[in-house]
């Protein structure tokens, strides 16, 4: 019998410090393991005994790339926590700062890291060399997602205008302004790039997904809403430990999310869009049936499409708040200190990112709870991983290595977000 | 003289913050001088709006911990091994050879890389690197 063993030291284009271990026994699989090293960063502990408005500032901190995921699942809890709710211009800013998020974040991945992979490339400077205009387009979404950042929250990476209970000062009319011609032309530069990325051969592949994300009243999920699945899951925020859990494997930094009954799910794009799709804009399902979509997609390798569809959403969600704006006081809602626990789960690029925290009477933080994304996402990984093994185990190493680590990417994974990632062996005998 | 610097790091990840040590002191002496997480995207926009540019990070290629390095970035690829990667692994140099492929670069892009010895949790530079990082301010405040 032989054994092959292919192994991902230190995965490339994904964020943060992970790698990849697949064993096989002639056609059997032996193992397949998705490893994170990257180092603890204990974020849950040092925030016990700080001020409950200081937890926005430092999540944010986990991530330079979604840190308005962070910002905005702590805001919301501690809300809860100290009573306080906060005005519709207020949810409507929020939403306008996430949406930017979204742009930035999905199309570094989606054109930037993801695509090389249909291309046979290996990174995005390859890409610039074969197709400079796609990039040149990409680079100007991605600096759009980050004007927007930078408008609303001050700088583009870990703002300092958000706070508990809104902002510190709502922007300028003029401001807001100024970005509605560069959302303008977002519009279709999403839209062409979705239907540009819809031309690249996919792999066969198919999963068979719970599908976990937020549902928003009347609007695509983004910044608040029940948990909803696709098995009929439909829970209240504050529920989600009713209904998931983390485990601790050897393997990896990073916990392992669960369903109650132990079964993988997944979070992010496809899952957003499968439980979502009714309420995508016309013009976005457009954009998604002219790429060969339909209302639910299970071949993962395709997330890229559904990304690009999210980016083309984001951008007339921000355009739509943006021709709305008007500067409003008070720009923030505040409450005087009091002991009590709080939930928020918003939905960061990557899938839902969960919080929750206990506050003493002082409005000290005794207690906190962060589930990112990625962690939710990795056994799920996994099963990807396995099905994708079985399938594709008559490529020699170097294509079967690429396959599985395309199958990661596909994923967009935060590393860093989730230790609280990849390096790839495969063994065959 | 270069119109803007650009110190790239993470000040609490130790020698990875010698680029917005440096730059933070050139602004101080007041020359045009910014810090920058890393995103290498954002770094190609600045290339467009900045014809004369002096990059400042730290390198983690083997040599001797406070080995200064200086790339002609217009003259010659910079060497993607080079530097500390950046989160989502598009650092500086993929986004010099981007914006090179894209036509994107700057008239002048000269780089200069100390080599670091502590990569850990923690702010502060070893000495070897605080030693090249003052002889390199004082040869950037003359020019």
């Amino acid at each position: 019998m032989t054994t092959r063993t292919l192994q991902v030291d230190a995965l490339a284009r994904v964020e943060g410090e992970g790698a990849l271990y697949v064993k096989l026994n002639g056609d059997e699989i032996d193992t397949v393991e998705f490893r994170i090293f990257e180092p603890p960063r204990f974020f849950e502990a040092f925030m016990q005994g700080r001020d409950c408005h200081e937890a926005p500032d430092i999540t944010s901190r986990i991530c330079g790339i979604c840190p308005i995921a962070y910002v905005m699942g702590a805001s919301h809890a501690m809300e809860q926590a100290l009573g306080i709710e906060v005005t519709q211009p207020i949810k409507d800013l929020r939403r306008m700062i996430y949406c930017g998020e979204w742009i930035q974040s999905h199309v570094l991945h989606a054109a930037m890291l993801h695509a090389p992979d249909f291309l046979n490339l290996h990174d995005a400077m390859a890409i610039a060399k074969v197709e400079p205009e796609l990039v040149k387009t990409a680079l100007r979404l991605k600096k759009l997602g980050n004007t927007l950042m930078e408008v609303i929250g001050g700088r583009s990476v870990h703002p300092v205008n958000t706070r508990v209970g809104g902002f510190y000062k709502a922007p300028s009319a003029d401001a807001i302004a100024g970005l509605i011609p560069e959302l303008e032309w977002g519009v279709q530069a999403a839209r062409d790039t979705a239907l540009a990325f819809a031309k690249f051969d996919f792999p066969d592949d198919e999963g068979d997904y719970i599908f976990v994300s937020l549902s928003q009243q009347q609007v695509y999920p983004i910044d608040e809403g029940n948990i909803v699945s696709s098995t009929g899951l439909d829970i209240d925020v504050a529920d989600f430990s009713d209904h998931f859990y983390e485990t601790h494997v050897e393997r990896s930094n990073a916990l392992h999310g669960h369903m109650k009954d132990g079964s993988a799910y997944l979070t992010g794009p496809l899952a957003r869009y499968a439980n979502n799709f009714d309420k995508l804009s016309p013009t976005a399902k457009q954009t998604a049936e002219d790429c060969g979509l339909g209302p639910v997609v299970t071949n993962p390798f395709k997330s890229i499409l559904v990304r690009m569809v999210e980016v083309q959403y984001a951008i007339e969600e921000a355009l739509r708040l943006a021709r709305a704006y008007q500067p409003f006081e008070p720009s923030f809602i505040d409450a005087p200190p009091r002991a009590g626990s709080g939930h928020g789960c918003t939905e960061a690029p990557r899938g839902i990112c969960y919080h929750r925290y206990s506050i003493d009477d002082d409005a000290r933080i005794t207690h906190a709870t962060i589930v990112p994304p990625t962690s939710q996402n990795q056994p799920q990984i996994e099963v990807d991983l396995t099905r994708v093994v079985r399938r594709y185990m008559d490529l020699d190493d170097d294509a079967l290595r690429w396959r599985c680590e395309q199958t990661i990417r596909n994923y967009d994974p935060c590393i860093s977000c989730a230790t609280h990632f990849l390096k790839l062996t495969v063994e065959r005998t | 003289m270069p119109n803007l610097h650009i110190g790239i790091g993470n000040p609490f990840r130790r020698d990875d913050g010698v680029g917005p040590w440096l730059a933070t002191r050139l602004a101080q002496a007041g020359l045009n001088a910014i810090t920058h997480e890393g995103d290498g995207t954002r770094l190609i926009d600045l290339f467009a709006d900045h014809p004369n540019i002096v990059i400042l990070d730290a390198s983690r290629s083997g040599a001797a911990p406070g080995k200064l390095t200086e790339f002609n970035a217009i003259a010659a690829p910079v060497p993607a091994e080079f530097f500390h990667y950046s989160t989502h692994r598009f650092g500086v140099a993929e986004a010099v050879e981007t914006a090179r492929a894209l036509g994107g670069l700057p008239d002048r892009l000269t780089l200069f890389a100390i080599e670091g010895r502590e990569f850990s949790h923690g702010q502060g530079l070893s000495p070897p690197v605080a030693a090249t990082a003052e002889r390199l301010l004082g040869r950037l405040l003359e020019r």
